[in-house]
């Protein structure tokens, strides 16, 4: 019966009450996944395909700028290891669309259903968290493609560093979560938020090692790269698919779990105190 | 056992200013009350304490003027949205129609949307599969189902929305003037779908501006009046003081810009006829005031059907005349004249008017059908020519138990012989 049994309770409790409730609703999230998608390429004559066009498009602009238009920018590291460009970077590309897709489409999301959100009993976090379940889905349409690079390029892919992969995208999927949630509650009472969102995640971009590997970063701003979120993410990517020999990050990749339940919490935490606020503000 | 009760409700809303800071954005997150930290330009409360019961199984219609927070009321009941203060306890599943296919998404198909919607609503995806050809049946949809919604006409739309919602099947029902959805086959449809929830034990809330709904179907009925409850009780005795009240407003309402105050004294129209509101004349003779009065002697603007209505015309001639004639008529919003006389045409000799007097028109029985008419008032020469014409400057209102057609009520009775029984006539 959804929020209207919340009674009010001490914060952690009715925060897990409110995550049981979401439980509940993962029928409708998947529906509402399912919808997004049909609603999405409805009417274009490619439709689905256009999610494995797209990263392949995108991915070309960039090969082609720092392959072609600008070839110094690109890292003589990268080809030194024996991984082509293109490759290390769509393995931190990809992810980054998801992650940056999904927050800017779920700061929009609750002000887009604010029709449901003031006429219909509904619980609202479905909608930034339906925005972040797209766009898994979209990654998950862009990794045959991935695949395909790796065969196409020879790279063989260790098998034993594979295993890793399910973890970081776990992770991602909390993080990105965490963050569509903040963002989503907060942008109907800031709705600056959209722009400097907007602004922030080009700038994150570029603070992310996704187009030029860490190594190759000067020494003195790689502690302010470490303390960007997604760089432990896309460094785990490269190392676990691209870069050959070991994964050595794990142990970061472990410590970075407690970081993605920890913003998924508090993502959910800020989200459940503004929830009362969001009918009449949104 | 009641289904809903509400006790002591107050909401409040805020209103305020465009610049929204920034500084505020911690404290507002750590309280969880963004909208009462940041300073207020301006509050609305727009329900002040509000106490009632809806016992289970009975259909409660709430009543009132725009504004006077019967939508607030039910959303809080919905669960959309929480009270500033006080409680709202419901018993059972809620379903409330107050925004039909709110969910809908244009591009997919109306299968689709019946699903997405129906679980938006708190069924489970098996239960929207079993009710799916009852909620296809019911909006008589059958053929266009599988279209994208965005093909569907307004009232299609609306239709399948109403279908979905009724069809949650909940045990309290929230109506809100969602009945205006389709053609009457399908209104007819809707109340048999309540008449059959009321059989079943279910309770429904119905905010309405019908109120024939509310005498006809509801058990009880409240009033809500500027955020608070003026009555609650039996249907008919509820919409009647309502009633009262309206027409009491209206009344002040009409009392509050008498036209007279209207000084224009604008130069009479080429064509008389095409004339739609003005005075014009000489004012060697004028009318100083214009007042309606019931029977009691109270000036009014309201009048009921078939009651007395008197005008006094109070009247002053600047020097004694002995060519006059006093005229009245009424006319329909539409403009269309119902009646018109004047003292020349029923033969009257005038002789003399000088200084200040009053005339009277009265009319024993108002027979004339419920709306808006305006009045005409003049005192001119026999031949014709105004000395003060007053038209369309003053306005009343008459009201009627019933809805019949037409402009003219003549006093009338029905006769029966035969084979006929008829009663309440």
């Amino acid at each position: 019966m959804g929020a209207r049994d919340r009674p009010r309770r001490p914060a952690h409790s009715r925060l897990l009450h409110s995550l049981r409730q979401l439980l509940r609703h993962r029928a409708l999230v998947q529906s509402l996944v399912a919808r997004e998608l049909k609603a999405r390429y409805r009417g274009s004559t490619l439709g689905l395909l256009w999610s494995f066009i797209n990263p392949l498009l995108l991915l070309s602009i960039y090969t082609f700028v720092f392959t072609t238009v600008m070839p110094g920018a690109r890292s003589a590291g990268i080809e030194a290891g024996g991984v082509p460009f293109s490759l290390f970077l769509f393995c931190g590309l990809l992810p980054w669309t998801w992650f940056s897709a999904s927050l800017l489409e779920s700061s929009n999301s609750l002000i887009a259903g604010g029709n449901l959100i003031r006429k219909v009993l509904f619980p609202a976090e479905v909608l930034p968290i339906v925005s972040v379940f797209a766009g898994l889905v979209h990654f998950c349409l862009g990794l045959p493609i991935l695949a395909a690079f790796f065969v196409y390029y020879r790279v063989p892919v260790p098998l034993t560093d594979l295993a890793w992969f399910p973890l970081i995208v776990l992770e991602q999927l909390l993080l990105t979560l965490g963050f569509a949630l903040m963002v989503s509650a907060l942008t109907v009472h800031f709705r600056d938020l959209r722009d400097l969102l907007t602004n922030g995640l080009t700038l994150a971009f570029f603070l992310t090692p996704i187009i030029y590997p860490l190594s190759q970063a000067p020494a003195w701003a790689r502690p302010f790269l470490n303390l960007n979120p997604f760089t432990t993410l896309a460094v785990s990517y490269q190392e676990v698919l691209a870069i050959p020999g070991p994964f050595l990050g794990w142990p970061r990749l472990l410590i970075f779990a407690v970081v993605s339940v920890v913003v998924f919490v508090a993502g959910y935490f800020v989200f459940d105190r503004l929830r009362d606020t969001l009918a009449e503000e949104v | 056992m009641n289904a809903i009760e509400v006790r002591d409700v107050r909401k409040t809303y805020r209103r305020y200013g465009r610049r929204k800071s920034f500084g505020t954005l911690k404290s507002a997150i750590l309280t969880g009350r963004v909208a009462r930290d940041l300073k207020a330009d301006d509050a609305f409360e727009a329900l002040k304490g509000v106490s009632f019961d809806v016992p289970t199984g009975k259909t409660l219609g709430i009543v009132g003027r725009n504004g006077s927070g019967k939508s607030t009321m039910l959303k809080l009941i919905a669960g959309i949205g929480r009270p500033t203060s006080g409680d709202v306890k419901v018993h059972g599943r809620v379903s409330a129609l107050i925004e039909l296919g709110a969910g809908f998404h244009p591009e997919i198909s109306g299968r689709d949307n019946v699903f997405i919607n129906g679980m938006m609503l708190g069924l489970s995806k098996r239960e929207v599969a079993s009710r799916f050809d009852e909620i296809v049946a019911f909006a008589e949809l059958e053929e266009f189902i599988d279209e994208p919604v965005k093909t569907y006409s307004s009232g299609m739309y609306m239709r399948l929305g109403f279908s979905v919602a009724i069809n949650v099947d909940p045990d309290v029902l929230l109506v809100d003037e969602v009945l205006a959805v389709g053609d009457e086959a399908f209104t007819h449809k809707c109340l048999d779908k309540f008449a059959d929830f009321r059989r079943r034990g279910r309770t429904v809330l119905l905010v309405t501006h019908s109120l024939d709904m509310v005498t006809r179907f509801c058990d009880e009925a409240l009033w809500l009046d500027h955020g608070l409850v003026r009555a609650q009780g039996d249907p008919r005795r509820v919409v009647d003081a309502y009633l009262l009240d309206v027409a009491a407003a209206e009344n002040r309402a009409l009392h509050r810009n008498p036209a007279v105050s209207v000084a224009s004294t604008t130069e009479q129209p080429e064509d008389m006829m095409k004339a739609v509101e003005g005075r014009w004349g000489s004012r060697e003779a004028e009318i100083a005031s214009v007042e309606f009065v019931r029977s009691d002697g109270v000036a009014a603007h309201v009048f009921e059907s078939g009651e007395p209505l008197a005008i006094r015309i109070g009247v002053r001639a600047h020097h004694p005349l002995n060519d006059f004639v006093f005229g009245v008529a009424l006319f329909s919003a539409e403009g269309v004249c119902c009646y018109g006389t004047n003292t020349d045409i029923e033969g009257a000799e005038p002789h003399e008017f000088t200084g200040e007097a009053e005339v009277g028109f009265v009319i024993d029985s108002l027979c004339l059908v419920a709306g808006t008419y305006t009045v005409d008032v003049a005192v001119h020469r026999r031949n014709g020519v105004p000395y003060d014409y007053h038209r369309s400057l003053y306005t009343i209102r008459v009201t009627s138990r019933v809805n019949e057609t037409g402009i003219v009520r003549p006093p009338h009775r029905w006769t029966f012989s035969g084979g006929i029984r008829i009663s309440g006539l």
